[in-house]
């Protein structure tokens, strides 16, 4: 009988146990900067500057999930994700200034302006091998990437991340069946924002939870806070060795809260103010800086370097992108099939 | 040469490939312990084990989305998908995700997956068991989609399609299965993209798509008694289609019939029709005419169902029609 465990807060007397490193924590914080630095220019290129246009689906709030799952997997395993991809694509080390330049429609981007926001995930050279724009189509596409792994008899394992609405959708079911089924080397991040675009997952999720719902299909199932990036650190890791090991995919449950709304442009107005606020407390950067600070890993001088620096990255990924030119017309059509 | 059932040529390319290589695997509805709903795959399971013929639940976006996956990990997967019918439950997998991923990638990913499907029109399967729709999966650019009419193409083609680098649909005709025809006996491969001349002719060119390239066949051989001559052409592939090898033909013959099982409004016919009246027209001496099923649902009733697919007669009467005879 598979089971639901909770995990709880990682205390400072654990790091070692979990390999958690001075230097991990402080890259930990520098990818988390990454991401929300990243985000806020995107926000700011978009609804400020109007130089970004389209789709753009924010990170804001859940970058302890792709950081923590991100870096307590191995560089190697593979990873699908979604179009909200921008932090999970940094998190899986895509440039910054080629996610940028994708995000611009250019040619220097990682998908050469082909894929843009929702698909710039997609670096197969860092293991990101895909980003969906249908939810929930990814679950059964990271059925077949964990089957491929575990025919090979692979060291790397499959990971794949999508949001409470895709447990809705006929490809989850499908897919986690198949993944529970074939016992195949792989984690499920259901990052559990609690809203599928303004709908609220009690309005959407029959099940007492997503997990409860996991679980039925004799899958092994995890919640975790997910604006903890120490304890999604842990989590990941426990799951990855069952999983690399004894081939036993895991669900974990990331509960977290888009900062803002849907996309780019959606002010988020439906959620209660009060809800809002409740979150916004719990801001995973906020938290863990201070934790960084009051468990002395860190001194806010160091903190400010950090932020400077991961400031100064996205600036210049922003020059870059704006450098770039987009592929010429005429030469898109060799990308249709490959030779 | 040899004389092999078109269901025998099928298994033939897929064994050949999983010996030639090891990252060919076949997943898919009843295709291990019951060897195939159509028995294409008898005896592969165990020759190969049941992780390189892996039976799976009745999920079809999971059996799709799975052969996407196993492509992404360096696998060349052939997936079975039970009837044509069962293609929209994993439409998504197949038209927006196989087909757009090199695309959007900017060329990073290849995704060499097959997916091996059948139509049973003519084999009282009703409504839901019997659709030939093709022309839905030509509004997917990146995808090929491949048709075979013979044993021997059945073979070739599917070697073809498995050593593909793009993710390709492969279409097989029930009504096929147990037809026989010669097959090489040394290893060869058909190319995907290009059509076969058939039979040559001069008066009239009928291009005929899967289970009608064969009535085509039978009606150019009732046609030459009355005195006309018919080329047949058999197109293999609607994407990539051979476009060439049509126009060529009508240039000498200035007729064309097309002839396929899908309904006819907005059909792989109409897609040849117009690009044939685009690159061709000057040619032209008389318009274009489909042969195809009527604009509704199948019927199940043997009588009916005969009197709703085309057939020789269909094409012959439609030849005669253009010629004025």
């Amino acid at each position: 009988m598979a089971t639901i465990t909770e995990v709880q807060e990682v205390s400072q007397n654990d790091y070692a146990k979990y390999g958690l490193t001075r230097e991990l924590l402080r890259e930990m914080l520098r990818k988390m900067l990454v991401i929300r630095k990243f985000e806020e220019k995107v926000e700011e290129l978009f609804l400020v500057k109007g130089l970004l246009i389209g789709p753009s689906h924010l990170y804001l709030g859940q970058e302890g999930i792709a950081t923590g799952a991100m870096m307590a997997l191995q560089p190697n395993d593979l990873t699908v994700t979604t179009y909200r991809g921008h932090g999970h694509a940094l998190a899986k080390d895509v440039p910054s200034n080629l996610c940028m330049a994708e995000l611009f429609g250019k040619s220097t981007g990682n998908c050469k302006g082909l894929g843009g926001s929702m698909h710039v995930a997609i670096y197969p050279k860092t293991g990101s091998i895909y980003a969906t724009a249908i939810v929930g189509s990814g679950i059964p596409i990271t059925a077949g990437v964990g089957l491929g792994l575990k025919q090979k008899k692979s060291k790397q394992i499959a990971a794949t991340f999508f949001g409470d609405g895709a447990c809705n959708t006929g490809a989850f079911h499908e897919g986690v069946n198949l993944i529970a089924l074939w016992k195949l080397p792989v984690l499920l991040f259901c990052e559990n924002n609690q809203y599928g675009m303004s709908t609220n997952v009690k309005m959407a999720v029959s099940s007492p939870s997503i997990a409860e719902r996991a679980r039925s299909y004799g899958m092994e199932t995890t919640v975790v806070n997910g604006n903890d990036v120490i304890a999604v650190y842990a989590a990941t890791k426990s799951a990855a060795e069952k999983a690399r090991r004894d081939s036993i995919p895991t669900f974990l449950e990331c509960l977290t809260y888009k900062m803002k709304g849907h996309g780019v442009y959606d002010k988020g107005e439906y959620r209660p103010q009060e809800e809002v606020a409740k979150w916004l407390e719990r801001d995973p950067i906020l938290t863990f800086k201070k934790r960084l600070l009051d468990q002395k890993i860190m001194t806010t001088t160091e903190v400010e370097q950090v932020d400077a620096a991961t400031q100064q990255e996205i600036e210049d990924s922003v020059k870059f992108a704006m450098q770039g030119s987009p592929l010429p017309f005429g030469e898109i059509g060799n990308y249709v099939y490959a030779k | 040469m040899k004389e092999l059932t078109y269901a025998d040529a099928l298994r033939e390319a897929l064994r050949e490939e999983m010996i030639r290589d090891p990252n060919v695997i076949l997943l898919g509805e009843e295709i291990g312990v019951f060897n195939g709903v159509y028995k294409v795959t008898r005896g592969l399971l165990d020759e190969f084990g049941p992780e390189r013929v892996r039976d799976t639940p009745i999920s079809e976006a999971a059996i799709a989305g799975a052969a996407v996956g196993l492509a992404l990990a360096g696998m060349r997967p052939v997936a079975e998908i039970m009837y044509m019918d069962f293609l929209p439950i994993c439409m998504d997998q197949l038209s927006t995700q196989a087909a757009k991923m090199h695309f959007m990638s900017g060329g990073q990913l290849q995704v060499p997956m097959v997916l091996r499907t059948q139509y049973s029109l003519g084999r009282q399967h009703g409504s839901q068991h019997s659709q030939f729709t093709p022309a839905w999966f030509l509004q997917a650019p990146g995808l090929k989609v491949v048709l075979p009419a013979d044993p021997s193409d059945a073979k070739g083609l599917l070697k073809s399609s498995i050593r593909d680098p793009n993710p390709v649909l492969f279409v097989e005709s029930g009504l096929l299965y147990r037809t026989k025809g010669p097959v090489p006996e040394e290893e060869y491969v058909t190319p995907l993209g290009k059509a076969a001349v058939k039979k040559k002719g001069d008066d009239v060119t009928i291009v005929g798509i899967s289970r009608m390239v064969n009535e085509s066949l039978a009606a150019a051989k009732k046609l030459e008694d009355k005195g006309v001559s018919a080329e047949v052409i058999d197109v293999r592939t609607i994407q990539p289609l051979d476009l060439e090898t049509i126009v060529e033909s009508v240039k000498r013959t200035s007729r064309l019939v097309i002839a396929s099982d899908d309904v006819k409004r907005g059909g792989v016919g109409a897609e040849i029709s117009a690009s044939i009246t685009e690159s061709a027209f000057d040619y032209l001496d008389a318009p274009i005419t489909r042969v195809a099923c009527p604009d509704m649902p199948i019927p199940f009733s043997p009588p009916l169902e005969q009197q709703y697919m085309p057939n020789a007669e269909s094409v012959i009467q439609a030849v005669q029609t253009l010629l004025g005879k």
